[in-house]
């Protein structure tokens, strides 16, 4: 909502600055997220209070060597006026009219030396004013257009305000003039137009402040000062004067859907001249955002920002018209209702609209005239020859305005807000401040009596307010007298009940509900600033922590100190970007997991339509994004993953860990001998450490599975419990998720269940104490079959070795020509110690002859001579 | 015997005053003081001598031993010194060649900033408390006071599944009736952390998928003053001290009294800069009194019990904290982005 501070003013005096102003209204929920200033000190283009003034045009006569331009005789407060050559084609009327004091003509005047915007260029270049001949006549000042002020891009003439526009307007009654009674030429321009624009940012609940009425009412209320709207009473003296024959048996209006239009308020207004609305009321519109167009639309739109009133106007004669085909001798008959099937209607910019079934249309016998609260139909509206109007100020249902505007794809002023809310009490209002503003301003006769359709009135919200409720929610120490009257500030009826306060809202809040709305009120006006901060005295509640969230960090720590880095990743993919994992399947798309994905109706992009099954695929993702420039990737992610069940509403959102390495195994330096890769036993070192860490006895058994190099998977046991996977990528994987590598580079994964994996990770374990006694370390080289895997021949080791057996270190393997085909050598560093002594070597030589004996027994392992 | 001594001794002295460096020393040594050596082997004299010749030659000896011994030491010492002065001068190293960096892991910005988060708020006595990002329309809108259409719901586009009435959250507040009915009769001190998502177009300054964190407390006793002052000395420990807090009124639906908060900016003080839009303040978050619906909603009486609710964004501290420019870069997971924090 654009807020020109000179309109505001017209029914507040605001004794504050433009930035005062401003602070208190974002304060209190009306934002100002910005402030235009028009000639203003601040604004782009300031207004020089010395050259650039109020001028009155004396005369206007021809230029002795060209037909295009005029001699201007302009009075601006100097002894001797000024004559000034110009183009512009608005004086042109002017000519030869002799002395034009009776014409009272204003227009602004700037002088040399003064900085304007060039009128000939586009876009907004600032140049300075130089005198010059034009066409042998010397000109040091011009009349300026709205664009060399800045006001507007408008450059068709220079702004000309003529006193008549003036006297339109009376004393009592706003709109005040721009100009003052008696202006006088010379006046700083700056004085005269210079203005403000506040920009507010409307929220849901301040719906009120979609007017300048409605910001005027709360800047009041902010500051105490007086409130002063608009008289609207009819025939007073003030008021709408209404002398044309009357409105009865010429309208009848009938509502078939009261719940959805509440109320229509229709006055007659015959003889309208569609001429140009004065500048006061242009100037405004501009500002305010609005482009004028003539007096009949742009009184329409002035009352809807001003009042918060949307309003329609149609064409009387054509509805006339259309009556004398149903009903020749009886009155226009105006009836709102919902679509028939398959009713269709064009809208006034042409387009041709489906109506939802829900949409309420204005309609007459013949057919329809208008989307209700949205936007009017081409048939029924203002032409150029239309001197004779309907004026219709209604009021909707707000939740099926933004429906069927949403529908429609309408987003009209109007709609904007009859959507927010606009009180049916502001019909009649807006019906009458049309009505009035369409006689002053453009010569027409309001005809007697106005059609008010309004079955159910809407009882007044009435909320009891207890002020201990008011205190203790609030914290602020308020007597109820205090907090009356801030209520009573904002237009609310306030008066004594029991111990507490029984309020009023008045029509323009429609956002008052019970006494909590009430308090955020009291606490607005008092200034949120103003309220103390305090610390939280309220009893500590239980503390329960959050263990599944302590170990997930943990985990998290754990793999950072192992030299991974975190990644987070779009949850949301789709079930081709997945099935990557799983190559080999053509035609379908197989899915990590069997359950169904959680697909969105209304995804942002065909491929992030589901929220994703397995986070290695959203790790492998970053590892190939990452793979055009890094050299080195080890990388993790902890996230959910999401898998819908066939009877239940909601996923299971469970908890996952990925793990992707691929690159140099370390970060690179100038004096490395050669780069070192990362392979299956980094990330298998990895994991272990990982585990150890944690605590975790973990189980590697080698597996197949598609998505992993055949014969470099392994899958991880807890017990008997399978909690992830982990091997070299398959090439074809690798290839499918775009992850660049060079030759013979792996790229390695696990994909852990943490959901499964974290009650799992003690809370606690036992120190071991340091021993007291030296170990005996003795090495050991066992043949073995090839295939044998050496977690069975550490496993056979460490349960044969006996108590004294305190640590099982493989340090080489070996298959070979030195060896017979099909076999191995595993050789072990172990060490022996014994808690209570120091071992002799005949101690160990008993331990290892042992050992040997049953190795040889259970896995056919020989000592390697 | 007692000349040959002292010439022997005499011949000693000289040798090891001209002996030079460690190798020449320990030549002399052998050659005088060792097994072998010129004046060890003169204790072979003493069975020559007789009983009245011996303890004096024996004297003698052991003195020019133990003179020969000290002097010898010293010149070592000296001599070891020289030889270690001259080794580690030739080992100095261009002490400006870049080193050899270990291959460490960080945790996303993300994380580090959600722990900040938990951090502070847990020493207010706030646990963390987590829910799901597939939510109801219930859960996300209706028990929280925004009915069907309401225009409220403007303010967050919503992604819709194909399961009716099941959405993607638009904001942790879709935890706080779970949290509520959970808690209930228990008062209520909880930071709800999460993914939210949103329908909206991406760019540098929107995301479609974004965390937050909302903060909740319910009890007998809890003002919106002590909504100020909570939210004041979260401001301070999180962005300085010195930080000034300035609270707007605003709108939520599920909020009453609501507000925005500010914090005086942290990176001109307030003075004005093109990162506060030269206000000198800083958006930070949305806050307010529980609404007494939301309240009746997750089980708590409104007359008797309040509570205030804020959300946070993390990413918007993040940006703000480390001058970061495009809120896109958090999910993109750019290593390059990923190791400055």
């Amino acid at each position: 909502m654009r807020v020109p501070l000179s309109w505001l003013r017209d029914y507040v005096d605001i004794d504050l600055t433009i930035d005062e102003a401003a602070e208190l209204l974002t304060n209190a929920g009306l934002e100002v997220e910005s402030i235009t200033r028009i000639g203003l000190p601040g604004a782009e283009l300031e207004w020089d209070r010395e050259r650039v003034v109020l001028g009155r045009v004396l005369r206007v006569e021809p230029h002795p060597d060209a037909d295009r331009l005029v001699l201007a005789t302009v009075d601006y407060g100097a002894a001797e006026p000024k004559t000034v050559v110009t183009g512009a084609p608005n004086l042109f009327p002017y000519l030869g009219r002799g002395d034009l004091s009776g014409e009272a003509l204003y227009s602004p005047l700037a002088m040399e030396g003064a900085t304007l915007y060039d009128g000939h260029k586009d876009g907004r270049v600032k140049a300075k004013l130089k005198g010059r001949p034009l066409r042998g006549i010397y000109n040091d000042a011009m009349l300026c257009s709205e664009k060399e002020l800045g006001i507007s891009d408008e450059h068709e003439g220079i702004i000309l305000i003529t006193h008549d526009e003036l006297r339109m307007t009376n004393e009592e009654s706003s709109p005040a003039p721009l100009l003052p009674r008696s202006p006088v030429p010379g006046t700083p321009l700056q004085d005269v137009l210079g203005d403000a624009v506040l920009e507010i940012a409307i929220l849901p609940n301040t719906a009120r402040a979609t007017s300048i009425l409605g910001v005027a009412r709360e800047l009041a209320a902010l500051t105490g000062a007086e409130f002063r709207p608009p008289s609207y009473d009819v025939d007073d003296a003030a008021g709408v004067v209404m002398d044309g024959p009357p409105v009865d048996g010429r309208v009848v209006v009938t509502t078939e859907n009261p719940d959805l239009n509440p109320r229509f308020v229709a006055l007659i207004i015959e003889g309208v001249a569609q001429i140009p609305s004065p500048y006061w009321m242009q100037y405004r519109l501009r500002l305010a955002g609005q482009r004028p167009i003539n007096v009949v639309v742009d009184v329409s739109n002035y009352v809807m920002l001003e009042v918060g009133q949307p309003n329609h106007t149609f064409d009387y004669d054509t509805l006339r018209r259309r009556a004398d085909e149903y009903a020749p001798d009886g009155p226009i008959q105006i009836n709102t209702r919902l679509p028939h099937p398959g009713e269709t209607l064009t809208t006034l910019d042409g387009a041709t609209h489906k109506l939802e079934p829900y949409t309420i249309l204005v309609t007459d016998p013949a057919g329809n005239l208008s989307i209700g609260g949205i936007m009017g139909g081409l048939e029924s509206e203002i032409r150029p020859e239309t001197s004779n109007v309907l004026l219709e100020a209604a009021a909707w249902d707000f939740i099926n305005i933004r429906r069927s505007a949403t529908a429609l794809d309408l987003h009209t002023e109007a709609a904007y807000r009859f959507s927010r809310g606009v009180h049916p009490s502001l019909a009649l209002l807006g019906a009458q401040r049309a009505a009035d503003l369409l006689r002053r301003l453009a010569g027409g006769t309001v005809a007697r009596g106005i059609i008010d359709t309004y079955p159910n009135p809407p009882a007044p919200v009435v909320v009891d307010l207890d002020p201990v409720y008011a205190r203790k929610l609030s914290g602020l120490d308020l007597t109820t007298q205090e907090m009356g009257e801030m209520l009573e500030r904002l237009g609310f009826a306030v008066e004594s009940h029991g111990d507490g306060l029984r309020v009023t809202a008045p029509d323009h809040r429609l956002d008052i509900e019970g006494p909590h709305d009430l308090v955020e009120e009291i606490c607005r006006i008092y200034g949120y600033d103003r309220i103390p901060s305090t610390r939280l005295a309220d009893t500590l509640p239980p503390q329960r922590g959050n263990p599944k969230l302590e170990r997930e960090e943990r985990v998290r720590d754990t793999l950072v100190r192992l030299g991974l880095q975190e990644v987070w990743s779009y949850r949301l993919t789709s079930a081709a970007r997945e099935a990557r994992l799983l190559p080999g399947s053509p035609g379908q798309l197989p899915s990590p997991d069997e359950r169904p994905y959680v697909t969105l109706s209304n995804p942002p992009a065909p491929d992030r339509n589901v929220m994703r099954h397995t986070i290695l695929a959203s790790a492998l993702e970053a590892a190939a994004a990452n793979s055009r420039h890094a050299e080195r990737i080890a990388l993790f992610e902890i996230g959910d993953v999401y898998l819908a069940g066939e009877d239940e509403l909601l996923p299971d959102e469970l908890t996952r860990l990925a793990v992707v390495l691929t690159g140099r195994r370390d970060r690179g330096h100038w004096d490395d001998d050669g780069v070192a890769t990362f392979d299956f036993l980094d990330l298998k070192g990895i994991l272990d450490a990982f585990f150890e860490d944690l605590h975790l006895p973990v189980a590697y058994e080698a597996t197949t599975h598609p998505t992993y190099r055949p014969g470099r998977a392994a899958r991880l046991l807890v017990g008997n419990r399978q909690i992830g996977t982990m091997g070299e990528l398959h090439p074809g994987v690798a290839k499918g998720f775009e992850v660049r590598v060079e030759r013979g580079q792996a790229v390695l994964a696990a994909d852990l269940d943490l959901e499964a994996l974290l009650p799992l990770i003690p809370d606690h374990y036992r120190y071991t104490s340091l021993p007291a006694y030296p170990p005996v370390r003795e090495d050991l080289a066992l043949v073995v079959d090839a295939t044998l895997p050496a977690a069975a021949v550490e496993a056979a080791l460490r349960q044969s070795g006996g108590a004294l057996l305190r640590d099982v270190v493989l340090f080489d393997v070996y298959e070979g020509r030195q060896l017979p085909p099909g076999k191995k050598s595993l050789a072990y560093h172990l060490t022996f110690q014994a808690p209570n002594r120091t071992l002799t070597d005949d101690d160990v030589s008993k331990q290892r002859g042992r050992l040997l004996k049953l190795l040889e027994r259970e896995l056919g392992a020989k000592l390697r001579e | 015997m007692l000349d040959e001594l002292e010439n022997q001794y005499k011949a000693a002295s000289t040798a090891l005053a001209a002996a030079e460096g460690r190798e020449a020393l320990e030549a002399w040594y052998r050659d005088t003081l060792g097994r072998k050596g010129n004046i060890y082997l003169l204790t072979r004299n003493l069975g020559a001598l007789s009983a009245e010749e011996r303890p004096a030659y024996g004297r003698r000896l052991n003195e020019v031993k133990a003179e020969l011994e000290a002097a010898y030491g010293e010149k070592l010492a000296l001599a070891e010194d020289e030889e270690l002065r001259a080794q580690l001068a030739a080992g100095a190293l261009d002490v400006t060649l870049p080193g050899r960096k270990p291959a460490e892991g960080r945790l996303h910005v993300i994380t580090q900033t959600l722990r900040d988060l938990y951090r502070v708020f847990g020493d207010m006595g706030f646990q963390v408390y987590r829910t799901r990002d597939v939510e109801t329309d219930e859960m996300n809108f209706e028990l929280l006071n925004f009915p069907p259409h309401h225009p409220a719901r403007e303010m967050q586009d919503s992604f819709y599944t194909t399961v009716e009435g099941v959405i993607l959250r638009t904001h942790t507040s879709a935890g706080q009736i779970r949290a509520m009915r959970e808690y209930y009769p228990e008062p209520i001190r909880v930071v709800l952390p999460g993914m939210c998502y949103r329908n909206e177009q991406v760019t540098a300054r929107s995301e479609m998928q974004f965390t937050q964190l909302e903060l909740l407390a319910v009890g007998e006793n809890i003002t919106f003053a002590d909504l100020k002052g909570t939210l004041t000395e979260f401001a301070r420990r999180m962005f300085g001290a010195e930080r000034q807090t300035r609270f707007r009124a605003s709108y939520f639906p599920f909020t009453e009294p609501s507000a925005e908060m500010d914090i005086s900016c942290f990176l001109c003080g307030g003075a004005g800069c093109n990162i506060c839009k030269y206000t000198g303040w800083l958006e930070i978050l949305g806050c307010g009194m529980v609404h007494p619906t939301v309240l009746r909603n997750g089980g708590y009486d409104p007359l008797k019990y309040f509570g205030f609710a804020a959300g946070l964004g993390p990413e918007r501290i993040a940006m703000l904290k480390y001058g970061i420019d495009d809120i896109r870069q958090f999910w993109a997971n750019d290593l390059r982005f990923l190791e400055q924090f």
